[in-house]
């Protein structure tokens, strides 16, 4: 969708390039982060895309159309825009700002104002409230949300974005970053994304970008960057919690332990006790016979006991879902102090088990094909 | 709550009867020197001399916006910029030249009459209006700017769309400022012959008779207020609602 072939550039008046020779190319429908310390040419590389810079050798092609065959007023009315600092015309309503592009487009108004108030619908404003709103009267978080739906207010398939969330604090920034891939997921652009945050990077880009001092000096999916660091510059970017850092792309099902070891609540405790015993267990899954997960029974309380293991069950306190991503679930487990949480699918389902070794597992340079002692006790489904 | 109400308003009465008491003082003396009985006896001609001291303002403020704001544009545009101080120097420089010699000046080269008088105001109006404008594109966030641009809107768009409505404040603050200034100068129109009010003034001042003398001020001096307060009525109507400048500033300068 955009390909870039040796693109450089050289800025009058000084001699060492600004960007150097980067080659890449972004699919269509992915967002193509592009990181690396300030100064690295990452802004200068994404304002080369709708010739805001001019290149100073080297082409970009969007959609095999080389740029400069294009007319860059057109080029840059095709192509949506959002950067750090928002720049909202401040003396302009919201409708008016959304208006803009479609504007020059010569849309006609009925079309605007439809395309208005789905793009505020969008970004979960209430358009009949921010419609005719100015934008010293929204705060930042609104304000950025009203910056992404102008950049889309033509559904331009291709969209450059300089660390669109940059302006707002984490809490915010989190929230909006979580709605825009819930929307990209829909709209599929092709998105060119300015960050200097590795988080962000991870969370948004389907493919990263690294540059430093104007040369790309790795490119590829997140996973890649994290397990693969190309050299000793990329490793420490990532930083030394890399490890860590892939908690945030792995979900909960990417780690869990399958089919973990249980028994259902109809079953009897004396046979339970002794199946227990025999693994070495001292606790134990209990589910009902649809496979629903009731809680769990400990051996402590029904050894000597007799009757069927569902009396004994105590409900779980915590349960994850197989979606959820591992960052989330770990923090669960250091929050409320449990070695072990229970993944479960929507219905109540029994989906898998985690703990610390599973999570190492897959974070992890202590890889170990059988989960660990841990995970060979635990595996092992139904137990009687 | 009540309380301080009335105690508002009780204010209001209080600042009421002292404007009422002042313009009754000065009224009375305006009496003593024979204002009212001159304007009285003269109603037309100060009339005439008042229609021409508003076209004098009207006609040279009209030609210094037509000519300053499109200015203060290209000062700001592309090549020009690197110019751009260089020339309000040049421009404050002249504006240190007492308005009085300006219209010495012009008057040696273009004689006496309506033209001299014109020319000489348009001249000493420019520079507020430049200045402003210049100042107020100059002030124009980049940022919306950039935004605009990457958005795909033409230089021309950029400046009539983004550029104006933002900086208009300050250009209209100008304008108001070169205007009002304008109404006195114009006075001055009379000593090349240029007519209006300074008529009535000047005429006064060399017969010692305030009373010929404030027949024209006090108009002159109700039309730098009028202006001043109508301009400013202006302003709330085209600057947006969304642009908020402090209270103080927008009412009055």
């Amino acid at each position: 969708m955009i390909r870039l072939e040796k693109v450089t550039k050289i800025y009058p008046g000084t001699n060492v390039p600004a960007v150097n020779d980067v080659d890449m190319e972004v699919q269509e429908g992915e967002i193509c982060v592009l990181i690396g310390s300030s100064g690295c040419g990452k802004t200068t590389l994404m304002r080369m895309i709708n010739r805001l810079i001019p290149i100073t050798s080297g082409s970009i092609y969007i959609d095999g159309k080389n740029i400069l065959d294009i007319d860059p007023i057109e080029l840059r009315r095709h192509i949506g825009y959002a950067i750090q600092q928002i720049g909202l015309f401040p003396h302009m309503t919201v409708y008016d700002n959304i208006a803009t592009v479609p504007r020059l487009l010569k849309w006609d108004k009925r079309r605007i104002d439809e395309r208005v108030d789905e793009l505020l619908t969008m970004v979960q404003l209430d358009p009949t409230q921010f419609r005719h709103r100015y934008p010293r009267e929204l705060s930042g978080g609104q304000a950025q949300r009203i910056g992404v739906a102008r950049a889309m207010a033509t559904d331009p398939p291709v969209m450059l974005m300089d660390e669109p969330f940059g302006a707002i604090d984490p809490i915010n920034r989190e929230v909006l970053q979580d709605e825009f891939l819930k929307i990209q997921s829909q709209v599929k652009k092709t998105i060119v994304f300015v960050t200097h945050d590795i988080h962000e990077a991870i969370k948004m880009g389907d493919k990263i970008a690294l540059l430093d001092v104007g040369r790309l000096v790795q490119f590829g999916t997140p996973e890649e960057l994290l397990t693969n660091p190309k050299n000793q510059f990329v490793k420490d970017f990532v930083g030394a919690d890399r490890a860590l850092k892939r908690l945030d792309l792995l979900k909960v099902k990417d780690a869990m332990l399958e089919n973990p070891v249980h028994c259902h609540d109809t079953d009897d405790v004396g046979s339970v006790v002794r199946a227990m015993q025999e693994k070495k267990l001292n606790f134990l899954l209990v589910n009902d016979p649809q496979d629903r997960l009731k809680g769990y029974v400990t051996l402590r309380d029904i050894y000597d006991q007799s009757g069927k293991a569902g009396d004994f069950t105590k409900p779980m306190t915590l349960t994850v879902r197989p979606q959820q991503n591992l960052k989330d679930a770990l923090s669960k487990m250091l929050t409320f102090d449990l070695g072990i949480v229970v993944a479960v699918d929507d219905d109540g389902k029994l989906m898998g088990v985690l703990n610390t070794t599973t999570l190492a597992r897959v974070v992890g340079e202590t890889y170990d094909e059988h989960g660990g002692r841990w995970g060979k006790i635990m595996a092992g489904g139904k137990i009687l | 709550m009540k309380g301080s109400l009335n105690k508002l308003s009780g204010g209001g009465q209080t600042w009421t009867l002292v404007g009422l008491a002042l313009a009754f003082a000065t009224g009375a003396w305006f009496e003593s020197l024979g204002f009212f009985e001159f304007t009285k006896n003269n109603t037309d001609e100060i009339w005439i001399l008042f229609i021409e001291h508003i076209h004098l303002v009207l006609i040279s403020s009209v030609i210094s916006i037509s000519i300053g704001v499109p200015t203060g544009i290209l000062l700001t545009r592309g090549f020009m910029r690197r110019y751009r101080n260089w020339s309000l120097n040049l421009l404050g420089i002249c504006q240190t030249v007492p308005s009085l010699a300006v219209i010495a000046i012009a008057m040696t080269y273009l004689g006496i009459g309506k033209k001299t008088a014109i020319f000489a105001l348009v001249i000493y109006g420019l520079l507020p209006i430049i200045r402003n404008s210049v100042a107020g594109l100059a002030s124009v966030d980049p940022v919306i700017l950039d935004a605009g641009r990457g958005m795909g809107m033409s230089p021309r768009q950029l400046l009539f769309r983004v550029e104006l409505p933002n900086a208009l404040y300050i250009i209209l603050a100008g304008i108001r400022t070169s205007m009002v200034i304008n109404v006195g100068t114009a006075a001055m129109s009379f000593l090349v012959g240029g007519g209006g009010l300074g008529d009535l003034i000047f005429s006064g001042i060399a017969m010692v008779d305030p009373g010929y003398m404030l027949a024209g001020a006090v108009p002159t001096a109700a039309l730098a207020i009028f202006l001043n307060w109508f301009l400013g009525k202006v302003e709330g109507w085209t600057i947006s609602p969304g642009l908020v400048y402090e209270q103080s500033t927008a009412s009055d300068i």
